[in-house]
């Protein structure tokens, strides 16, 4: 690998110039030839993992490459469609395909943020600010509206003042696990994608 | 989907409505591909819009957007007046045969039991004539009683003839007898048909029957059960399907089981009321028997310890709703000042509406709203929004930074029920956390606060968190929690016919059991297409060991209706499962694998429900035992059946009930029909902070029909208002003959086709001086739901078009 350069890149691409003169087909396979060798020099020596596409529910498989730098960190390199899959074999549509742009991205929430009532902006607050604040108001609303008994005197054990609604993007047993702490705080108001 | 993504490559005809598959599930419109390109398939497309796939279809239908239950009746009555249905499985796996009761009618637009005070049916009348000594369903296996299934459909079907469903869906009756020509071949045995629909079928207030009637047509032809046939849904986004199985919805709980209602004080009340009974003596009804054994794995994975026999295994610490709590629910009762609180995640209800600027005001009333998210939301957002006074929003906001999918393992359920283990690739970026990292984080600091008092303290002291770490557990853990345990040897179960209703056995959600026994993981496993001699031996797509499928890792559901009574393939060169002489072979049978089908005592082929047959009459439905064409709530015309009940009589008309002001448009004001779509290049509202699908897709627009345009003298690129009822949008028009004039009952009518993937969040609205504020679709759509599901009417209202 060390000693393809980009002359020999270029030279593929002129011996495919010359194929696609000689023979409609010689193209493709010169094409493809650099297309590999350039492809190994971006994902050489990467780690490759198994992944599935976070849009529609096609469900295609995606290999996704990633180096780990000496300092730690990890730095996704290419997002694939997964060659072994019955479902996609390979290919990718333009969300897919793109999906590299979702994962990193410099517009994503950096901290927790918080605005109170009437406030004209956000302030950036720590995660325990955060998560207590919100404890609090579940406690608070559940309290205010948790019905153990209906006008019919059945035992109902509901909390009708809070509501849950996501998931689509979750992993299932992430979705089970929220459905389960839901019901467990007695929500009865619980939704996500399917209908909407 | 009954079927799978690569199982449509199986079938002969593709019916596709509600739908555009080869742009909004591109990859999984290969599979359509190679039924057309390697068996001659032929694709018929019914779309009020000619897209890409309607390109590649042999036909296209434009058909009035939400008047597929006419197509379908149309469809139906010519198969039945013409003796096209797959007769023996007709007789012997549907409910053809079934006697209703004498009382139960339809006349004028309603069916018996109509009461107009509640817009809702007393259904007691939609049920079969039982004899007094077995209390099974009496049947008549001539079909030709007048009170049987079969004769009943007959007659209600009579009124769908091709000059109806033409007056109905503006379909040119040349054009629709066509399609009947070759839909009517499909009831030949060795034919096959799929229909595919999305939410083009589901986001109306018929959208229930919409989906039904489908699948009337396919038990009609035979095509139930069998490869390259069944009703496939096309879901619209990575993981609605698992989550949908997990319960994040407010009438079940995991597996489809029904959450309990009031009035229910143990167990068997409980399973009395939500089990379905059996009908008839062959009937194994699987589901309804099982039903208390599954519920009380559930308790038991939930509650551990604390569910004994003694207190019913913790059924007091289920929530039992007093009313309907889904998605528009949850908006009403914050305009109401009943809701106090929301979390979301993932999910913007600024942007998904119905009916975004009531959605607004809904937030707006909350005391606190908490947005897990990796990007900021329109809804997280909201109270800044362009137009917006921030210091008049009293809600108390919090937006919370989670991962991506790429940041975590765990599964994703794709449509065709395919659970894909997925890896963590990266580590969460920044300060980011998983979801259910930040829920077990939060539950157990309101566990805390309970721990020194408070309303009913205990489902939340006895909820089990029996992870390694209970504020970070592993998915890996809770994939293990959900296929469930042997309390008694700590074994993971195989299968839920193995569960128990002593206690002794915990699953979290049955249909996902044997998902992950002692062996391992088998969402993980990866046999695909490198070895298709190894990993696809029949050759029909299964590909049984590419992760796994619920239930049981079945690939094509109810496929015991894909092989004759003496257990053969209807078609022997596409056969679903096999009776071998000593056991069914093929894919995993949806059947006791060694019951001889030719046993006197074998069962019925549909072994979920009370019947053990496919339903062509069901009460399991609020609108009706019989789909019937109802108009959408807003519609230029009336309903060309019964003009006295125009629209669906049992529609929920949530303003309506909550006393707040009329926000339907008439046709005189709003003289122009909408629908709303998807884009190739985006999804949703999530990509509008993705750089290069925002420069596929830079602006929002309206498609306009040319002729329409024409009239109004507006050209492409110009700008438009579309506005509602309730709402506007101010966009560039797209001026275009996909869509086009169409005569529906005698009248001229036009569709406007609204993309919906534009608010006042993300790359494009920031390069927006006006930062978008009028291009939330959602502005438009009205507040109303389904009877059945209460799903939104998002894809049939009225709007008036002015050029700016």
């Amino acid at each position: 690998m060390a000693s393809v350069t980009r002359r020999d890149i270029l030279k593929t691409g002129l011996a495919g110039s010359g194929a696609l003169l000689a023979a409609g087909l010689g193209f493709d396979v010169a094409l493809a030839e650099s297309t590999k060798i350039k492809q190994n020099l971006r994902i050489a020596g990467a780690t490759e993992s198994h992944s599935v596409c976070p849009y529609c529910a096609v469900g295609c498989s995606l290999v996704a490459y990633t180096r780990q730098h000496p300092d730690g960190s990890v730095q996704l390199l290419q997002i694939e469609g997964d060659p072994d899959s019955p479902v996609n074999e390979g290919r990718l549509c333009p969300k897919g395909a793109t999906s590299m742009q979702l994962a990193i991205s410099p517009r994503r929430v950096e901290s927790p943020q918080y605005r109170g009532p009437g406030a004209t902006g956000w302030k950036s607050v720590s995660w325990d600010f955060a998560l207590d604040k919100i404890a609090q108001n579940i406690k608070a609303s559940r309290d205010a509206t948790f019905v153990t008994t209906d006008g019919n005197g059945n035992t109902v054990n509901r909390c009708e003042g809070i509501a849950f609604a996501g998931g689509a993007a979750f992993s299932s047993e992430e979705g089970y696990f929220a459905t389960k702490l839901m019901r467990g705080l007695g929500l009865v108001h619980l939704e996500q994608q399917a209908r909407v | 989907m009954t079927n799978h993504w690569r199982d449509i490559k199986n079938a002969d005809l593709i019916l596709i409505n509600g739908a555009n598959p080869a742009e909004a599930h591109p990859v999984g419109f290969q599979w359509f591909m190679r039924a057309k390109l390697d068996r001659g398939a032929k694709i018929i497309h019914a779309d009020p819009r000619f897209t890409r796939t309607s390109a590649v279809a042999d036909m296209y239908l434009r058909i009035r957007t939400g008047t597929d239950v006419a197509y379908f009746g149309g469809l139906i009555n010519h198969v039945l007046q013409n003796n096209l249905f797959h007769d023996e499985y007709v007789r012997n796996y549907t409910n053809a045969s079934f006697i209703v009761k004498s009382a139960y009618g339809f006349k004028d637009g309603l069916f018996s039991g109509y009461n107009a005070t509640k817009r809702s049916y007393d259904i007691s009348s939609w049920s079969y004539e039982t004899d007094p000594a077995t209390g099974f369903a009496k049947r008549d296996m001539t079909l030709q009683d007048p009170q049987s299934v079969f004769q009943l459909m007959k007659t209600h079907y009579s009124r769908y003839t091709p000059d109806v469903v033409s007056s109905i869906t503006g379909i040119p009756v040349d054009d629709f007898n066509k399609v009947a020509d070759l839909v009517g071949q499909m009831g030949a045995p060795d034919k096959v048909m799929t229909i595919v629909y999305a939410v083009g079928l589901t986001h109306h207030t018929t959208g229930g029957q919409l989906i039904r009637s489908g699948a009337l047509l396919q038990l009609l032809l035979g095509n139930m059960g069998r490869p390259g046939g069944g009703m496939n849904a096309e879901r619209g986004h990575a993981n609605i399907q698992g989550n949908t199985d997990h319960a994040i919805s407010w009438e079940i709980l995991p597996g489809y089981l029904k959450i309990p209602a009031p009035g229910q004080k143990n167990l068997d009340d409980y399973v009395a009321q939500s089990a379905s009974k059996k009908s008839d003596p062959h009937s194994w009804n699987f589901f309804g028997l099982n039903y208390r054994k599954f519920m009380v794995s559930l308790l038991k994975a939930w509650y551990g310890d604390a569910a004994t026999k003694d207190n019913e295994f913790a059924f007091d610490f289920v929530p039992k709703p007093g009313q309907n709590s889904s998605w528009m629910s949850i908006y009403d009762q914050a305009l109401k000042g009943k809701m106090q609180g929301l979390m979301l995640s993932g999910m913007t209800a600024a942007s998904i509406g119905p009916d975004a600027n009531q959605v607004a005001q809904a937030l707006a009333n909350l005391k606190w709203l908490v947005v897990m998210d990796a990007l900021p939301t329109t809804s997280s957002e909201f109270w800044h929004a362009p137009g917006v006074e921030a210091s008049q929003v009293q809600t108390e906001v919090f937006l919370l930074p989670a991962t991506h999918w790429i940041e975590k393992d765990g599964s994703f359920v794709n449509s065709g029920r395919w659970s894909q283990w997925k890896e963590q690739v990266l580590p969460p970026a920044g300060q980011s956390r998983h979801d259910h990292w930040i829920l077990a984080d939060l539950f157990n600091r309101v566990k805390k606060l309970y721990q020194q008092g408070g309303k009913f303290p205990d489902p939340i002291m006895a909820l089990t968190l029996n992870y390694a770490d209970p504020l970070k557990p592993q998915l890996d853990e809770i994939a293990k929690e959900i296929n469930g345990q042997n309390l008694s040897t700590k074994k993971q179960m195989t299968s839920f016919a193995l569960l128990k209703d002593d206690g002794t056995t915990t699953a979290g959600d049955w249909i996902y059991t044997g998902s992950y026994p002692d062996t391992g993981n088998l969402m993980k496993r990866r046999g695909g297409i490198q070895d298709p001699a190894t990993n696809d031996p029949t050759g029909m797509g299964f590909y049984a060991t590419w992760a796994w499928s619920w239930p049981l890792n079945r690939r094509v559901m109810y496929n015991r209706a894909s092989a004759d009574l003496d257990g053969k393939p209807w078609d022997p060169t596409r056969p679903g499962i096999t009776w071998n002489g000593s056991k069914w072979v093929g894919d995993v049978p949806d059947y006791p694998p060694t019951m001889d089908p030719k046993d006197p005592k074998a069962w019925l082929p549909f072994i979920m429900n009370g019947e053990g047959v496919g339903r062509l009459f069901s009460n399991g439905m609020a609108d009706g035992p019989f789909p019937e064409h109802y108009e959408p709530v807003e519609s230029p015309v009336a309903n060309p059946l019964h003009a006295s009940v125009s629209a669906s009589p049992v529609a929920f008309l949530y303003d309506k009930a909550a006393g707040r002001q009329n926000r339907f448009g008439t046709p005189s004001e709003f003289p122009y029909i909408a629908t709303s779509y998807r884009l190739t290049e985006h999804e949703h509202y999530v990509t509008q902070h993705v750089p290069h699908l925002v420069q596929l897709q830079p602006e929002p627009f309206v498609e306009i029909p040319w002729e329409l345009a024409q009239q109004k003298g507006i050209e492409s690129g110009q700008k438009v208002r579309v506005s509602s009822k309730r709402g506007k949008v101010e966009v560039l028009a797209l001026v275009t003959k996909r869509l086009g004039p169409m005569t529906v009952a005698g009248q001229k009518v036009y569709q406007i086709g609204i993309p919906i993937h534009w608010g006042y969040v993300g790359i494009s609205a920031d390069r927006d001086p006006g930062h978008g504020r009028y291009w939330l679709a959602n502005a438009l759509t009205p507040f109303v739901g389904d009877a059945n599901a209460r799903t939104p009417e998002f894809k049939a209202f009225l709007v008036n078009l002015e050029k700016l």
